[in-house]
């Protein structure tokens, strides 16, 4: 007798994360791993006196803001996320918890691996423990301690890998693929070399119509300032050499500095406000001599792209 | 120093740790698990510590006796112990807490040793270690259990290349300076340790310091005037050195005494005349 499988169970082994499939997977791990690419991309690079972690923030429609993908764990550690935002917010009150814990009893900063392999042996225990999910997203932790800068990545099955450089999220290969080409000139690279090459690889991550701008743009530093490129009087923690996030207009200057070294117009393609002026401006006076083609404003803006 | 073991139907502590500890009939948890003991007194004690700063590093003397009361009970005991490469406790007070203090730090030890396996970061420093002490005693005395002693911790501290001493008691009492003592050695040697470390130092410390032998000439001084009138020590001591090579202590030795004087001496013991 034939038994007949409703086509919405495509798999009898993923519904229960701890259970092997016969080919040796837990499919549940794997979807997990599926929901960290969902998440926009985040690059990490480390040189041999700095680590520093590159976000491209998404925001979820014209009235929101840009989602933060950075967080600050301690003076000496900051994460990236990619996947879900609420299980991160979760792990990094736990990874919060063990820095000031070691910072009370021991009066030392907790070393970067320790508080990695932390989160990283508890996504393990949710993927041997029944009735219990992996979470959904995964860290570029970078951090500085006896040993010097850290970077490590943190995944939801469980692992802690340390890296020179690597970069998780949506489309992350193609950053990789420019990591893994410049990857060994990193380690002497100074700071503003290190970040130049984090936003070309981050640049590599975009879709073919999108560029980095100061809204969609952050960038993490650990290591010691350099006044040429970090504006330290806005700064405590830079000054200090501790982990600080560059955004909005914080992240300007550091956007001008690698359009000038890829021989760019430092202003970029004008693209958000300023392309949306012309192209609402086209539309009103359009509007005005009641011609407009249906597929004018679509076309105008791809139009006004290409021209700046 | 440490007082006497006092009766077990004693109501009044001389430690003021009030309210003593009671048996309380009909309690489900404690039926359970039988009353909470909490130490009391101590029982089995060591008696003074002493430390010093000296060129290159810092010192650490104890004798070898753990009294039991007034009684010389056990004469063969280490109250030196090494933490790791560049961390030393000298310990007074309960030598039972002192072995319980030993196992929980070894233990901690171990277990970061296990984890410098895979980062190979540098292990716990003796400032960390001393800062985790404190934290202890501190929490244990508010809970109306004190680990019952007095510490002296001494180390190398590599990443600012200077040695390190300070003090933790059963109260969580901290404090540090380039001479210390406890217990009697407070009162009888901490003068005389002060005096030859100022005398080369300076009040301000900004002189040299004592060389290996002055440093530890001064410390025989000072054990031998602990033992001459302190009742619970003995002429039977180690010295521990801590410098940027790590830790050594020595085999046990004693000082030339000279009792002759005794004889002279009216008014204590047995007399016929």
């Amino acid at each position: 007798m034939v038994c007949h499988i409703p086509f919405f169970f495509r798999n009898s082994y993923d519904s229960d994360n701890t259970t092997f499939s016969p080919q040796g997977k837990l499919f549940q791990v794997e979807y997990a791993l599926e929901a960290v690419k969902q998440g926009s991309a985040a690059i990490g690079l480390r040189s041999k006196n700095h680590a520093v972690l590159l976000t491209l923030k998404r925001s979820t429609g014209e009235l929101a803001t840009y989602q933060k993908k950075l967080i600050r764990i301690d003076d000496h550690v900051g994460v990236a996320i990619a996947g879900l935002t609420s299980d991160a917010r979760v792990l990094s009150n736990f990874m919060r918890q063990q820095a000031m814990r070691s910072r009370m009893t021991f009066g030392r900063a907790i070393p970067v691996g320790r508080i990695v392999q932390s989160i990283a042996d508890r996504a393990q225990t949710n993927t041997q423990e029944y009735g219990r999910r992996p979470y959904g997203v995964g860290f570029l932790v970078i951090g500085q301690d006896e040993t010097g800068p850290h970077l490590y990545e943190f995944s939801p099955s469980g692992t802690a890998f340390e890296y020179y450089a690597h970069s998780i999220g949506a489309r992350s290969q193609s950053a990789k693929t420019y990591l893994e080409k410049n990857f060994e000139s990193f380690e002497d690279a100074p700071l503003a070399e290190l970040i130049n090459h984090g936003l070309s690889a981050l640049h590599d991550t975009l879709q073919q119509d999108k560029s980095l701008s100061l809204h969609n743009t952050s960038i993490a530093i650990i290591g010691p300032p350099d006044a040429e490129i970090e504006n330290l009087a806005q700064s405590a923690a830079a000054k200090r050499g501790n982990f600080r996030v560059w955004e909005n207009e914080g992240v300007e200057e550091l956007l001008k500095a690698w359009r000038r070294s890829r021989g760019e117009p430092e202003d970029g393609p004008q693209e958000e406000q300023p392309a949306a002026q012309p192209s609402a401006e086209q539309a009103q006076s359009a509007e005005g001599s009641e011609n407009a083609p249906a597929g004018a404003p679509a076309g105008g803006e791809d139009v006004t792209m290409e021209e700046q | 120093m440490w007082k006497q073991p006092s009766p077990a139907n004693s109501s009044f502590n001389e430690f003021n740790t009030f309210p003593l500890p009671q048996t309380q009939r009909g309690q489900s948890s404690h039926a359970h698990h039988g009353p909470v003991g909490h130490t009391q007194q101590p029982l089995v004690t060591g008696t003074s510590v002493l430390g010093l700063k000296y060129e290159g590093g810092v010192m650490i003397a104890a004798d070898n006796l753990a009294s039991y009361g007034s009684l010389a009970r056990f004469r063969d005991i280490q109250r030196l112990h090494p933490l790791g490469k560049h961390t030393l406790l000298g310990v007074a007070g309960d030598m039972s807490d002192f072995q319980w203090l030993k196992k929980e730090l070894d233990a901690l030890l171990r277990e970061e040793d296990a984890l410098a396996l895979t980062d190979s970061h540098p292990s716990l420093s003796p400032k960390n270690i001393y800062e985790l002490l404190s934290n202890l005693f501190y929490a244990r005395r508010s809970k109306m259990n004190p680990v019952w002693n007095a510490v002296l911790v001494g180390g190398w501290d590599k990443v600012k290349q200077e040695s390190f001493l300070a003090y933790v008691d059963l109260l969580g009492t901290t404090y540090t300076a380039p001479t210390l003592a406890t217990g009697f050695g407070a009162h009888l040697a901490q003068p005389l340790l002060r005096e030859a470390y100022e005398a080369k130092a300076g009040i301000d410390g900004n002189g040299p310091l004592l060389t290996k032998e002055e440093a530890e000439k001064v410390l025989e001084d000072c054990m031998k005037v602990l033992f001459y009138r302190d009742a619970r020590s003995l002429n039977k001591y180690q010295i521990a050195t801590i410098t940027s090579e790590g830790v050594s202590i020595s085999d046990s030795k004693s000082a030339d005494t000279y009792w002759k004087f005794a004889e002279g001496l009216r008014g204590y013991g047995a007399q016929t005349q």
